[in-house]
């Protein structure tokens, strides 16, 4: 019996401390890949500036929470962040369309090369960057409120009468759940509508394209708005989960590319898959599994280390191993994405 | 214009503008921004190597900046004794096993056939190997810590004149630059691009956490100086008398206490634009020797072949250049020379922070140089280095007074007021990025461009 509720607490623990984080870590990941691998496919180009792009719809998001929080509105349990998403949304479209308008339109006309686009987009990058930092300072923000929690440690320790505790924050369900409907919807839109198919059409033989009749400046326009629609939400959730700080953001970029070139890129099912690849390796990779073998292995046996692979500072080295490794043994990513 | 007309008159604009910092604004300012100046031209000289020479996208340039820093500290500080007695057993058994697991691994890598088995292998003997490094690496690395942790906790440098880390820095750079050279430099620009940025956080992450190598984030500071300090300056005879002799004319007319006084200020005064000029003086020569090789290797055989490469992959790899050797060549050298602008860098600094290496500062502002100035040009390099820091710099004062002055009309406690002028330093960032798209789409050659002779 004892075994029993031992294992079972084993079991617990890791999915207190890696499925769920890695869930919504991934998740979060995986929308923000998504917009990634959406401007790779059709505009053709590593775009730089996507974590920049997440923290300005973020900072709007937040800004229209406060104020809505000052009217005293709000959704009861749930954080009024949602119901200032859309103005957040709003303001990111205008964004990209103003910059797509302003600096690729030039570049995508004259037909420049791939890395001319990327040099322009990491000027894009700082003014982003520079109007979050202006507008909203660079330190940590809160923004998070409602419930807290969905499921509490103690109340689940009460319920199963088990010495370890799960806990379900409300943030991290909502990630779930969101990034489940919006994938749904991504796929159903790039599938089933005309316009979907056009960009589908694009991303895979622009010339054939054209000659069938697709518009090339509205489908880089549905492009980007989709891309301001997921950075956005991605960027809102992030911070709802941890805290926004617009420099974490420009860190994001880096697992958020590796994600999208290990699912393969320009590939929309490789950037999720590839977002809870890295999600799950970095926090697999981090997690001292002390705790766990304590539970599993009979006394005599315990172990004296954190038996913790790395330290968590190096959560950077792994999306990034992960990423060179793919790189040398399967270039176009696990779902044979485009080869950059 | 002619380019060189252009140089000319761009370097004339920079001194005036230096010399007008230091009119209205005090020569120690005005000199520490040329120091930074010479020392971002130097790391915009290496970039500008693998951009503009060869169109290798490095944004890493953080990294081997770091690099740089550290060797630094490797150089100069004092080893610390205690610690190494504590912990070079421990770090000599655990670097033979990660050597033996490396060569294992390549071993198997090598010497099996592709499949399956083979990729079990590795996995397992990667694993196995880091473990065992691992069980006799952190007793060590506790042990290291554990000798005065307030005090020191890292093993310490070679107790070196400071300087010679900018040797060794730019060593440093240009083997790590080799070990992701050998692995990414295969790749497609694009993926180069996210490889390096990659690898300049990982390099970022391991300073910040290997306390027993760099202290980590409890930095390293009071390092040695290659040149002397204020305070020796202020009571050496032969400095005061210096001084008295420069401001003779400001002297001669006051009290014999008045005189006193003043010559007292001066020496204090002095001594810090001294200590400055004698950093100008060495930053200039790294600079000029770093320059003159550059120009006589983009302008030789080997400089016209990288750029043949550069333009057209395809036709220098069927004319028979080796195109993955020659790039690795030139990403280590320009690696190595951004090395030694990080190493430069922190011997200014007095003290190494890792935390204080940001992307936006140490990679993209450094691009943003090259591209403004030119890139494929080491001149317009120069230039973007000096223009870019110029501005840099000078944003911040100019951007709070143009808030102060926009925001006149509102009250003063009028909380906009307040944010808009509290946060104008941000929008330097916004200049930088605007300065980059405006340069790239409007004079995609930057200010300088490349000069192509026609034969």
């Amino acid at each position: 019996m004892e075994a029993l509720t031992d294992s079972i607490s084993a079991l617990v623990l890791l999915l207190n401390f890696i499925v769920i984080p890695g869930l919504s870590y991934g998740s979060q990941l995986a929308l923000g890949a998504l917009g990634i691998t959406l401007v790779f496919g059709i505009l053709r180009f590593a775009n730089f500036a996507h974590g920049d792009t997440m923290a300005f719809g973020t900072m709007v998001t937040i800004l229209a929470t406060w104020w809505l929080q000052a009217q005293g509105v709000s959704l009861g349990p749930l954080p009024t962040a949602l119901l200032a998403l859309p103005v957040g949304i709003a303001f990111t479209v205008l964004l990209l369309v103003v910059t797509d308008k302003t600096v690729y339109r030039y570049y995508r006309h004259n037909k420049a090369v791939p890395v001319t686009f990327m040099i322009a987009s990491m000027g894009v990058m700082f003014m982003t960057n520079g109007i979050v930092r202006f507008i909203i300072g660079p330190n940590d923000q809160r923004f998070l409120d409602g419930e807290r929690f969905i499921v509490r440690a103690r109340d689940f320790k009460a319920m199963t009468g088990l010495s370890e505790g799960l806990s379900i924050k409300v943030s991290q369900g909502l990630t779930i759940v969101i990034a489940i409907i919006l994938v749904a919807l991504l796929f159903w839109f790039l599938q089933k509508t005309r316009t979907g198919k056009a960009m589908r059409a694009y991303s895979d033989n622009e010339d054939l394209a054209l000659l069938s009749g697709v518009d090339p400046d509205r489908v880089v326009l549905v492009t980007w708005i989709i891309t301001a629609i997921l950075a956005t939400i991605a960027g809102t959730l992030y911070g709802l989960d941890k805290s926004f700080k617009p420099f974490t953001y420009l860190q994001l970029l880096l697992p958020m590319f590796a994600a999208a070139i290990v699912g393969g890129i320009g590939n929309p099912i490789g950037a999720i898959l590839g977002g809870y690849v890295i999600a799950f390796s970095e926090v697999m990779v981090t997690y001292a599994y002390k705790k766990v073998f304590i539970y599993l292995l009979p006394q005599s046996l315990e172990p004296d280390g954190l038996l913790q692979l790395l330290s968590t500072d190096y959560k950077f080295a792994v999306s990034f191993v992960i990423l060179v490794l793919v790189l040398l043994v399967r270039p176009t990513g696990i779902l044979r994405g485009k080869v950059l | 214009m002619t380019n060189a007309g252009k140089t000319r008159l761009a370097f004339a604009a920079i001194g005036a503008l230096l010399l007008i910092i230091g009119l209205t604004q005090s020569w120690n300012v005005s000199l520490g921004i040329l120091n930074l100046c010479l020392i971002s031209a130097v790391m915009a000289l290496g970039v500008n190597m693998q951009w503009g020479y060869a169109g290798l996208l490095n944004v890493g340039v953080m990294g081997f900046a770091a690099l740089g820093g550290m060797s630094a500290v490797l150089v100069s500080q004092p080893p610390v004794v205690a610690a190494w007695n504590a912990g070079w057993g421990g770090l000599t058994v655990s670097a033979i096993c990660f050597a033996a697991t490396l060569a294992t691994a390549i071993f198997c890598y090598r010497k099996l056939p592709p499949g399956r088995n083979r990729n079990l292998a590795l996995t397992l003997v990667i694993v196995a190997g880091l473990f065992l490094t691992r069980h006799f690496l952190d007793p060590a690395i506790s042990s290291i810590e554990a000798v005065e942790s307030a005090k020191t906790g890292y093993l310490g440098g070679m107790g070196l004149p400071i300087i010679l880390s900018w040797i060794f820095g730019g060593i440093v750079a240009a083997g790590i630059a080799w070990c992701i050279g050998k692995v990414a430099l295969g790749l497609r620009a694009d993926y180069l691009a996210i490889a390096t940025l990659g690898i300049s956080e990982i390099i970022i992450a391991v300073l910040k956490n290997e306390d027993w190598l760099t202290r980590g984030v409890k930095n390293v500071t009071g390092l040695s100086r290659p040149v002397p300090y204020e305070i020796d300056l202020q009571i050496s005879p032969w400095f005061i008398d210096l001084m008295r002799w420069w401001h003779g004319s400001a002297l001669d007319g006051l009290a014999a206490d008045a005189q006193q006084q003043a010559l007292k200020q001066f020496v204090i005064d002095g001594s810090s634009i001294f200590v400055k000029l004698c950093y100008t003086g060495l930053f200039a020569g790294v600079l000029v020797i770093v320059l003159l090789l550059s120009v006589r290797a983009l302008n030789s055989p080997w400089g016209r072949m990288m750029r043949a490469i550069r333009d057209n992959e395809i036709a220098a790899g069927a004319m028979g250049k080796d195109v993955t050797r020659r790039h690795l060549e030139i990403f280590i050298i320009g690696s190595a020379v951004i090395g030694i602008g990080g190493a430069m860098l922190t011997t200014l600094d007095g003290q190494f922070t890792p935390t204080s290496y940001q992307p936006l500062r140490y990679t993209f502002l450094i691009w943003v140089m090259v591209i403004v100035g030119g890139s494929g040009n080491n001149m317009g390099s120069v230039l973007g280095g000096f223009l870019i820091w110029l501005v840099w710099i000078e944003a911040e004062p100019v951007g709070v007074w143009l808030m102060e002055v926009g925001t006149g009309w509102l009250d003063e406690n009028n909380a906009l007021r307040i944010h808009l002028i509290e946060n104008a330093q941000h929008m330097r960032l916004f200049f930088m990025g605007l300065v980059l798209l405006l340069v790239l789409r409007f004079s995609p050659g930057g200010i300088l461009p490349e000069v192509v002779k026609k034969r």
